[in-house]
């Protein structure tokens, strides 16, 4: 697809839509990509876990490993009108499709995104994940990069009866990439979806998730982190529908913000009539590193059932100067005291994720940042 | 040694510190003692680098450097440690973590080795034994959920492992019980050295049944008004401060 421009395909969806208010995508309209390069040398993650990595968009057989019950890439009808799912479905050609049979736990899968290249491209793969009834899986998501690109992934998982999925993400893609992440889920009777998304890199990101908890005491986690400097633009959308009884959902989304950053964080719960005894919480956080940072948040709450339990809150605040003197007085340099503060913050965020591969990377990627900077 | 010279110091227009002049020599116990609102607890701020207090005139030499002129972190490993009056709750931060991120970036400045988890959670047990505090309190968060005896507690074990060579107490008796007193007590006095001293800051005579001080300071107005034995704690506890401002 030689010289297309996205726009030529469909429309990108422009800040008159109520869900595109805050993130504003004609600077990804205005470009032009090329036919996708050659892939870069990769830089792999050490870890000895079973992997899938795609290089610009491509799966690479050489770099990835043997992974039971992975197939490849399997066209299918796109459900929605989302424009985002619409060009990924006109345009996908590669990507994973993992089936995870009923009762089997899959342990720990690696997908990993590498993408870099000398002129803009884009690319569009398409991920499905199915578990079966009982089975259990854990994904580490990585996508990382250099220079420019339009990195537009869709994913869509099937949790069956009692199923269980975490799934952690780490977006750290060049600082000149536009990442726009789709990710749906149905969660039925019994299943945990359980999500981390840490937030790095980019020029301007969206992580758009759709959540539908559709059989009683299903539960979703949606967590995430956004750390973000310079004029970065990171956006986290969630829509959370509770279809059935004595489902929980939990939410707790935390924003790091320095220099010109802009966040964004829309959180929608919708209640069905038939989902009583809901339980729902939705915190959002932010913390401005400098008056020049920008947090837009916009939480909804739709409820139709009388009996349920949902709370929210959002704040923004600053670093606490105190507790940076008091970090400081004990011999703990100023950045380093910093760094612990934003750690401390985003705790609340990061405790649910299990699986310790995962979290070793996700300290160790927040642990640096403000050192970096 | 300490040798703080002619040090004046405000917080926005108003001027707190109006000529303090106070010698320390290492190995002694000075216990700095005044009214509410006479600058004790600026002074320990002053020293220790903190924040919204602009020195306006003289110096504080330690070990023959100015601190006034160092970032906190560096008189922190210089050898300068605050006991704070009220000690920050740090939320999301866990106490042995931010014991062994100090107490390493001190040895690092100091040129020694790093402590591994394993050898700093020998030595911060062994230090939290000695202060009687529980096993729990090196997995609880920074001072959080802490009562105040825990707290003063906290920072005395900060000061058992940080050995810092000066030492300032800003008011660390305030709101103790006697347990607890003779707690902070002991931890300083289990310091005790000839290359160890310390300003104890104390609105009462009590803590100083307990830490025994070389020379009592009144500080009053911005200025040291008397200074003298620990008998004066003594007097200043039976007669009160009136009278001493005027001096």
């Amino acid at each position: 697809m030689p010289g297309w421009k996205p726009l030529e395909m469909t429309a990108l969806p422009t800040r008159k839509l109520e869900a595109w208010r805050y993130t504003d995508l004609r600077a990804l309209s205005a470009m032009s990509f090329g036919e996708v390069p050659n892939p870069p040398a990769p830089v792999l993650p050490d870890l000895a876990l079973p992997r899938l990595v795609f290089l610009n968009g491509v799966s690479s057989e050489n770099l990835s490993s043997a992974v039971p019950y992975a197939r490849g890439f399997e066209a299918v009808a796109e459900p929605s009108a989302e424009p985002l799912a619409l060009i990924n479905a006109a345009h996908a050609q590669q990507g994973i499709t993992l089936e995870i049979p009923a009762g089997v736990d899959a342990g720990t899968v690696l997908l990993i995104s590498q993408a870099g290249g000398t002129v803009p491209f884009a690319f569009h793969p398409r991920h499905r994940i199915t578990l079966g009834a009982g089975a259990r899986l854990t994904i580490i998501e990585i996508a990382k990069g250099d220079g420019v690109y339009w990195h537009n992934p869709v994913t869509d998982i099937v949790l069956q009866d009692g199923a269980k999925l975490e799934h952690v993400r780490l977006q750290d893609e060049s600082r000149e990439a536009f990442n726009l992440s789709t990710i749906r889920a149905e969660i039925a009777e019994n299943a945990a979806y359980e999500h981390f998304t840490a937030t790095i890199g980019a020029k301007l990101s969206r992580t758009e998730i759709h959540a539908a908890l559709l059989g009683t005491n299903a539960l979703v986690h949606l967590n995430a982190a956004q750390l973000l400097t310079g004029t970065q633009h990171g956006d986290f959308t969630s829509v959370i529908a509770h279809k059935a009884p004595n489902c929980a959902s939990r939410q707790t989304v935390k924003s790091v913000l320095a220099e010109k950053a802009r966040g964004v964080f829309q959180g929608r719960i919708e209640v069905a009539r038939v989902a009583q005894k809901t339980d729902g919480y939705q915190m959002n956080q932010a913390l401005l590193l400098s008056p020049d940072a920008e947090m837009d948040i916009k939480p909804e709450l739709e409820i139709f059932a009388d009996d349920v339990k949902c709370s929210h809150g959002a704040t923004i605040g600053a670093l606490d100067n105190e507790q940076v003197f008091y970090l400081r007085s004990r011999g703990i340099p100023e950045a380093e005291a910093r760094s612990m503060l934003i750690r401390a913050f985003l705790e609340e965020a990061l405790e649910p994720v299990a699986q310790a591969d995962a979290k070793a990377l996700l300290e160790a990627e927040i642990e640096t940042w403000w050192v970096k900077q | 040694m300490l040798e703080i010279k002619n040090l004046h110091a405000r917080i926005g227009e108003k001027e707190i510190l109006r000529g303090v002049n106070l010698v320390v020599p290492d190995g002694e116990i000075h216990a700095i003692m005044g009214p509410n609102g006479a600058g004790k607890s600026t002074l320990s701020y002053v020293l220790s680098g903190r924040d919204g207090y602009e020195v306006t005139e003289g110096e504080a030499i330690y070990n023959g450097q100015n601190v006034l002129e160092m970032e906190p972190e560096v008189r922190a490993a210089a050898g300068i440690f605050l006991a704070f009056q009220y000690p920050v709750e740090l939320t999301g931060v866990g106490n042995a973590n931010f014991l062994r991120t100090a107490l390493n970036a001190i040895r690092r400045k100091r040129g020694e080795a790093e402590l591994d988890a394993v050898a700093f959670l020998k030595l911060a047990r062994a230090a939290a034994k000695t202060l009687q505090m529980k096993e729990d309190f090196l997995k609880r968060n920074v001072n959080v959920g802490f009562s105040g005896g825990e707290k003063k507690r906290n920072e005395m074990l900060q000061m058992a492992l940080l050995q810092p060579g000066l030492a300032i107490l800003d008011e660390t008796d305030s709101g103790l019980d006697i347990d607890a007193l003779k707690i902070v007590a002991e931890g300083v006095n289990a310091l005790r050295s000839p290359k160890f001293s310390a300003l104890v800051i104390t609105h009462y005579q009590r803590l100083l049944d307990h830490i025994v001080p070389d020379v009592v300071h009144v500080l009053a107005g911005g200025r040291i008004v008397r200074s003298g034995s620990k008998e004066l704690a003594l007097e200043l506890e039976a007669h009160g401060y009136a009278g001493l401002e005027a001096a």
